[in-house]
């Protein structure tokens, strides 16, 4: 057997090592980021004054629909996965993950689903359009006819996720160094651990709710027709009881990474360890229960709305430990701010602004005049991009070096960083008010009230684009060469991964490590 | 300077004060921040539950970045201050579970109150059946024979920037929906074809219209007034162009404007016996072509490939009358997104409309329908 990697481009086709599947993850990952993000920015420039300028109508919901798949299935859960087949074997002492073959074929499906669903843009009837969360039956009856095509994406995005979670959880359950016990893995493991187990609660469950869809649409079934008895709400509750699930899904792994980055900059253990086990834990679970608020307008009996509202007001208990576990991790720290602690610091702020937003979210009184406005908006990108956009960043400075062998470019990480919080947070904050003053989420054109901020936001988010090109090219440097990397990188870090050379070699851990 | 800043403000404050409030209010309205206060008394309790809400983030936010931000300014190694180890207490952790379980019990009680409020539909005095359709309202009011749809008034032109737009751009209909003030009306919402949301910021009412289902819902409006929405579920192209107009008035006045309504549908069923020139009903066929239909098969007549088909010279517009009569007034069993206007329109409305698809973009077949070859078609189906 070759102890190198392959040459050319088999080594990418054929590969099982945990490091070249991790990357290819991470680079799809990156090029759909972008993908995403030129979508975003057709819509922030439609939206740059009332009136339609750019686009019709018609294709602007295809992109804020697109815009939204591409971001979840596309960006920001493939970076997570890529992010845990590099680290979780060197977190854990483990030569690669337990199931190399599978790990190749669910990386090696994605680029054929994704393209699939971009195919749909070019077909006649346009792509779908009917928003990422698909409602029927404006996603079944009312749709265009490439919504199979998005239909056979989805379950194709959904196997290759469902193959990943089992590679991880086999992984982690099995492939421990000696003395590796669960309660001294690092957080990043713990929290893909639970990731994993709800990846497998829900995934099948999005597979069966557009399994659903395409009976309705070919096969004569009516789930969610009330004209052939069934009922249109029932698909909000199916494709929530993912959906929830889902966006915890995309903030669990980040969770981790910022456990792992502050105590490195503070040079100080993680306060709570048990506590953050635990807490992530209470999340996960409750994440399962709390589907229903979501749909707070769709006229659920009291009962139900009640029982929601106060599951859902109980996530900010849990959710705060952790918050306040990182405070006291800093406080009386000994602090140094390069960017990967920019970026945690940053991801500590604004992912508690999001969280705050939830919170108010949750009430569901005052849900009735937030649900669907520019409010929800600012809401989801406060606790997705700080939340899993800057914790994968984040993530990638304090790894990279690691990787490569090579330094990034400090000064060009801080530039990266100042632009894209500032840009960030002139896109976003600004549909706070908007949203608040009555302007709805979803639509190409709107009210002249809502002019100004919509202008700011629109200025921000290009800037927070350009903010990623100079990301790239940080990136892409470092990847070529730059200033060498000792194999601890930063000052004192804790874990197994800083304890092989830099970059780390094609097989590490062949000969399992002791943990004390 | 801070003293001669504030003798500044006071000075300005005191020549400028009435130009000063007037500016504030307009800018107020021109950058909304918050959710308004609203004219019921359940918009009154959210906007204050909001308001709770909001100031219970505040004090943690403040709480928890001010310490943040001080060990950040203070606790840095390049002010050579030496790291502490500690990294565990279990009281610590538990204080930071309880108390916040606390805040959240006190806060669910005056939300569980305002959420058995706004359910509490009994005893209404006026019922409105509210019907989403792509992309207009229908209004009905139960009990007479007062029934009409509710169109965005906004012209193309300023939607596609060839015209400066009005103060409420996207926020008028050609009809609003007219109630009496100090009365409690109850909502029974419901929609055609996909899922659509009645929304009026003001009222506190949102709930969603789902095609098979009534929803209920209520409000009791204490003063007259104008007060917009718009639709706030994702329901196909033209979302965010389907608002809504609330009319509140009191109640004689709410009285006249009904017998009005009724008598001038008394009105339009006589006219479906009268016999139309051709000019009249291309005349009144191509402003309902603009409002009804043009959504879709495009101003010009010409549809969007693939999604929506044309008029202009299609197979149906210049076949058959049959077929066209029929596509129109039963809808296409084929494409739901063609509904069965037949329900929609009024006999007049539905003759003139067909008179026009068949003589306008080119299409020249010469034929004029009468509102009573409309009531045939539909009285042999």
């Amino acid at each position: 057997m070759a102890h190198g990697p392959q040459s050319g481009l088999k080594r990418w086709l054929y590969t099982t090592n945990h490091k070249d599947i991790g990357t290819l993850y991470l680079w799809f990952s990156f090029a759909m980021f972008f993908m995403g993000g030129c979508m975003a920015l057709i819509i922030r420039a439609e939206l740059f004054e009332p009136g339609l300028q750019i686009v019709k109508p018609e294709f602007f919901n295809q992109m804020t629909t697109m815009h939204g798949l591409i971001m979840v299935f596309g960006a920001v859960m493939p970076a997570f996965v890529g992010l845990a087949n590099w680290m979780i074997p060197m977190m854990i002492g483990a030569p690669d993950m337990a199931l190399p073959r599978m790990n190749n074929w669910s990386f090696w499906i994605l680029p054929f689903g994704f393209t699939m669903l971009a195919s749909t843009l070019f077909m006649e009837g346009g792509a779908p359009n009917f928003g990422w969360t698909f409602y029927a039956p404006l996603s079944t009856e009312y749709a265009p006819p490439s919504v199979t095509f998005f239909i056979f994406s989805i379950h194709i995005l959904g196997a290759s996720s469902i193959m990943g979670a089992i590679n991880i959880i086999a992984t982690i359950l099995n492939m421990r160094a000696p003395g590796m016990t669960l309660m001294k893995m690092p957080l990043f493991v713990w929290t893909w651990l639970i990731t994993a187990y709800l990846l497998i609660a829900v995934m099948p469950v999005l597979a069966g709710v557009v399994t659903m869809m395409l009976m309705d649409i070919h096969f004569g079934t009516s789930f969610f027709s009330a004209a052939g008895g069934g009922d249109p709400v029932l698909f909000q509750h199916v494709f929530w009881f993912f959906g929830h699930p889902e966006v915890y899904i995309m903030i669990l792994p980040a969770f981790g990474i910022i456990s792992a980055i502050i105590p490195t900059f503070a040079r100080k253990p993680l306060f709570g360890y048990s506590s953050m086990v635990y807490a992530t834990a209470a999340i996960a679970f409750l994440s399962l229960i709390v589907w229903a608020h979501h749909m707070f307008t769709v006229g659920m009996p009291i009962a139900g709305e009640l029982f929601f509202m106060y599951a859902t007001m109980l996530i900010s208990v849990p959710t705060g430990v952790k918050i306040f576990n990182w405070v006291s991790t800093m406080f009386r720290g000994s602090m140094t701010f390069e960017t990967p602690m920019l970026f945690a610091i940053a991801f500590i702020i604004l992912f508690a602004i999001g969280g705050f937003s939830g919170l108010m979210l949750a009430i569901a009184p005052a849900d009735f005049q937030y649900h669907d406005t520019y409010f929800v908006v600012a809401h989801f990108h406060y606790v997705l991009v700080p939340g899993a956009i800057f914790s994968i960043t984040a993530g990638v400075y304090y790894w990279l070096p690691k990787w490569t062998g090579n330094m990034y470019n400090e000064t060009m990480g801080k530039v990266h960083f100042w632009l894209a919080f500032i840009g960030l947070n002139l896109t976003f904050f600004p549909m706070h008010f908007v949203g608040l003053a009555g302007m709805p989420r979803r639509i190409p054109d709107y009210a002249l009230q809502f002019a100004d901020f919509n202008q700011m936001a629109s200025m921000g988010a290009f800037l927070f684009g350009a903010a990623q090109v100079v990301f790239l090219f940080n990136v892409v440097r470092t990847v070529m060469g730059g200033r060498k990397a000792t194999e601890q990188v930063w000052d004192n870090p804790q874990g197994l991964e800083w304890t092989v050379p830099s970059p780390a070699p094609y097989h590490t851990f062949s000969t399992p490590p002791v943990v004390r | 300077m801070l003293r001669g800043f504030d003798r500044l403000f006071a000075l300005l404050a005191a020549s400028l004060s009435a130009q000063f409030v007037l500016a504030e209010e307009q800018a107020v309205e021109r950058w909304g921040v918050n959710m308004p206060k609203g004219v019921t008394e359940v918009a009154q309790t959210t906007y204050e539950l909001h308001m709770l809400i909001f100031w219970i983030c505040v004090a943690i936010g403040v709480l928890v970045f001010g310490v943040m931000f001080y060990s950040m300014w203070r606790h840095r190694k390049s002010k050579g201050y030496k790291a502490a180890q500690f990294h565990e207490s279990t009281a610590v952790e538990l204080v930071w579970t309880i108390i916040p379980t606390a805040i959240l019990i006190l806060m669910a009680i005056p939300a569980s109150k305002t959420l058995y409020d706004i359910y509490d539909t009994d005893k209404a005095d006026l019922d409105i059946m509210i019907t989403g359709y792509q992309w207009k309202w229908k209004y009905d009011y139960i009990g007479s024979d007062v029934t009409f749809f509710s169109n965005l008034s906004t012209p193309r032109t300023q939607i596609n920037n060839e015209q400066p737009k009005n103060p409420n751009y996207l926020l008028e209909v050609d009809e609003p929906l007219v109630v009496p003030i100090k009365k409690k009306i109850r909502f029974l919402i419901t929609a055609n074809d996909v899922i659509h949301a009645w929304w009026v910021p003001d009222l506190a009412v949102k709930k969603d219209a789902i095609p098979g289902f009534i929803n209920e819902s209520w409000t009791r409006i204490e003063e007259p007034g104008i007060y917009r929405g718009q639709c706030a579920e994702l329901c196909g192209k033209d979302h965010g162009f389907m608002p809504i107009v609330v009319k509140a008035v009191p109640q004689d006045e709410y009285n006249a404007w009904l017998d009005g309504r009724v008598a001038s549908a008394v009105k339009m069923r006589e006219l479906t016996g009268k016999t139309f020139t051709f000019d009249e009903l291309f005349a009144q066929g191509e402003k309902v072509y603009n409002n009804v239909c043009a959504a879709c098969h495009q101003p010009n007549g010409k549809g969007v490939p693939g999604v929506f088909p044309a008029i202009a010279g299609s197979k149906i517009a210049t076949g058959p009358l049959n077929n066209h009569l029929n596509i129109v007034i039963a809808g296409s069993q084929v494409n739901p997104a063609m509904q069965a206007f037949g329900e929609q329109l009024s006999e007049v409305d539905i003759a003139a409309v067909i008179t026009y698809q068949r003589n306008a973009f080119g299409n020249e077949m010469g034929d004029t329908v009468q509102p009573v070859d409309i009531l045939n078609f539909k009285n042999k189906q």
